[in-house]
């Protein structure tokens, strides 16, 4: 009889289990890899920040990757003045509107955003950012198999290639950028990475601080039990 | 048991501790309400791991109010678009999580204890179904404690429309329209609750406001109402007989036990199980698989831009499923109406359980078998609801047993546990209940 009722409550973990839409690569884990997140945040600065903002953040906490500020100040700061600004694009949210039909979000929390029963945001965005083909129909004249009819062009295009949809509507490589398909998803997986330190950069210490936690916790138990014991040891 | 009645040597000793005592004590009953509810309050001896949730449900509420309190700091009620583009409230949440010193830790805890806080009163008051908890004379103890249960609602919708992400806006546009279905009143009743004809600012604001003063407000009367009714007849037990029948040549029952130091030192074990569970979420998975913290949360409310799929908060999905199974307009009134009063219904029949429930016993262990098969149908349906809640009505079992109908059959499952109460538990076998509670 338990056995069943066990079965029957676990019924819809199982049911949850079943039906995926679109099937996400997995992004390479890079968390705690200082070389691949300046990488990213490399590339971030110079592709996605001319247009996108990351307005949460502070350019003083790109020092927790391992930078010096004078680092942070040369090579990742082209915009701000003062290390303690927050990522902003140049523009103003509502020129963006007028230029591009509607403002390029936010991406300081796009890595969290974009996570689903499909697979982690950083899934979702390195599938995204490798899956831009040539369309003739768009404006921008570039469509995505993971986001369609996406407002925004490949803009790391230069460095893929051109992609286009062939007849099985799989990706095939039509003309190669400057990078190989290799250094290319290493590009991805680093920027991809960093996006994810970007949504949550406390997430290392985050976890850190969680074992410290749970090892007091663990020793405060056996207090707890062998007080409770004393106590109770003459109710019957 | 010798420890706790030692009030005495302090006022007859002439010491400064003693002589401060009595003096308080001549003014305001500190000693008196120290025994009444603690050192002499007897508990029956005889409470097992279901009896833990009440006090975790104490330590829960002491955990929001702290943090709500630090968070209140630095949050801002403000639905207008920053320099940035992005709402001054959605900004406010995000410079708590970076730039606020352990501002993350604050959030997390009380995002976290958000769902703890049901998951903790859920089982508290399943514990009350398993025994009879809620039987004469204890009635008014569980008509107080569906009354929290609705509050907790009230102060956990309000709460989650402060972060201003997407889900807080369209979770809470769904919701405020649902009154709009009401006939005659509806389209300005929910126009006077949002404020405004959208959810905007002005609801923002309201729901600030109610989130951090008048529901808590309401909700610590109603614990304090709640406890003091508890004290007042005693607690129950799990085999369900009453401790205060059988007493000692002090007066004092004999299957009792002062709830301090007993229930007290227990206790602090079932906290710091429960604080294991809670910091290995807080820690280690806050977003609790997009179930504690949605993701569509993490992008700031677009008015212009609805989610695909809306979904409520897990805590409320098996009540979102009774909402949604009435798809059936009555007497001329849209199903949407029918799926409110459901909704509602589904909450306040739990405040009628005292009245319905005819059996000659309150604990499980001597009920029969009618009541122990319909109560695990029961959980098993509100698990199903709950599950079935956080899917689009289109959703489908394995990808073909479709969800809707199912749902439909245990919303009427849900109601007719209730309803047939008065029948069942009456011809219900049942075993004779012990003389003093058993170990």
């Amino acid at each position: 009889m338990k056995k069943l009722l066990a079965a029957l409550l676990f019924a819809p973990a199982l049911a949850l289990a079943a039906g995926a839409a679109i099937h996400l690569d997995k992004a390479p884990n890079v968390q705690g890899d200082n070389a691949a997140l300046q990488s990213g945040a490399r590339t971030f600065v110079n592709y996605c920040l001319n247009c996108h903002g990351a307005s949460f953040a502070r350019y003083s906490r790109l020092t927790e990757l391992g930078l010096t500020e004078q680092q942070v100040r040369d090579n990742l700061m082209f915009t701000a003045e003062k290390i303690g600004e927050t990522m902003r694009v140049a523009a103003r949210p509502e020129e963006q509107k007028r230029w591009f039909g509607a403002a390029p979000p936010d991406l300081t929390l796009i890595a969290r955003a974009r996570s689903s029963a499909d697979g982690s945001g950083a899934d979702w965005l390195y599938t995204y950012l490798r899956s831009f083909y040539v369309d003739e129909k768009r404006p921008t004249g570039w469509n995505n198999v993971v986001f369609e009819n996406v407002g925004m062009p490949h803009v790391l295009g230069q460095l893929q290639g051109v992609q286009v949809l062939n007849k099985d509507h799989k990706l095939e490589l039509l003309a190669p950028g400057s990078l190989s398909a290799a250094d290319y998803d290493k590009l991805i997986g680093d920027l991809v990475g960093f996006m994810v330190w970007l949504a949550e950069p406390h997430a290392g210490f985050r976890k850190n601080l969680g074992f410290g936690v749970l090892a007091f916790l663990v020793v405060f138990f056996g207090f707890a039990y062998a007080l409770k014991k004393a106590y109770w040891k003459d109710v019957k | 048991m010798a420890s706790n009645t030692n009030f005495e040597k302090y006022k007859s000793d002439g010491s400064l501790q003693g002589n401060l005592l009595e003096w308080f004590d001549a003014r305001f009953p500190a000693t008196s309400m120290w025994r009444g509810h603690l050192s002499e309050y007897y508990a029956p001896k005889n409470f097992n791991f279901w009896y833990f949730f009440g006090s975790l449900a104490m330590l829960v509420l002491v955990i929001q109010i702290v943090t709500g309190i630090f968070l209140v700091m630095h949050y801002k009620p403000d639905a207008s678009l920053n320099e940035n583009g992005i709402p001054v409230a959605f900004a406010s949440v995000e410079y708590i999580m970076r730039d606020v010193n352990w501002g993350w830790l604050i959030r997390y805890m009380h995002s976290t204890g958000a769902s703890a806080f049901f998951v903790v009163v859920y089982l508290h008051m399943f514990r009350g179904m398993l025994y009879g908890s809620y039987r004469q004379p204890r009635e008014l103890i569980w008509v107080f404690g569906t009354l929290i249960f609705l509050c907790l609602m009230a102060e956990a919708f309000m709460g989650y429309l402060l972060p201003w992400g997407q889900m807080s806006f369209w979770g809470a546009q769904v919701i405020v329209n649902l009154f709009s279905a009401i006939p005659l009143i509806g389209e300005p009743l929910s126009l006077w609750i949002r404020g405004d004809f959208v959810v905007g600012d002005a609801t923002l604001n309201r729901f600030f406001s109610f989130h951090v003063i008048a529901v808590p407000l309401v909700l610590l009367g109603l614990i304090a109402a709640h406890i003091l009714a508890l004290h007042e007849v005693g607690s129950n037990n799990p085999d369900g007989v009453e401790i205060k029948k059988r007493k000692d040549v002090h007066g004092n029952p004999l299957d009792g036990i002062p709830f301090h130091p007993y229930y007290t030192v227990k206790d602090i074990v079932g906290v710091v199980v429960f604080l294991m569970v809670f910091s290995i979420i807080v820690f280690f998975a806050p977003e609790g698989g997009g179930y504690f913290l949605e993701y569509n949360n993490f992008l700031p409310a677009d008015p212009l831009k609805t989610p695909a799929h809306i979904a409520p908060v897990w805590y409320f999905t098996p009540y979102y499923s009774l909402l949604r199974a009435m798809v059936w307009p009555l007497f001329g009134i849209d199903a949407k109406f029918w799926g409110v009063v459901l909704m509602g219904a589904g909450v306040v029949i739990l405040a009628f359980l005292p009245w319905l429930d005819r059996s000659p016993v309150k604990s499980i262990r001597y009920r029969g078998p009618i009541f122990k098969t319909l109560l695990t149908l029961f959980v098993i349906s509100f698990v199903l609801l709950g599950f079935l809640g956080t899917k689009p009505p289109s959703y489908a079992f394995f990808g073909v047993i479709p969800g809707a109908p199912v749902a439909q059959f245990l919303t009427a499952y849900y109601f007719l546990f209730f309803l047939t109460m008065p029948w069942w538990s009456k011809i219900d076998k049942y075993k004779p209940e012990p003389d003093r509670v058993t170990m």
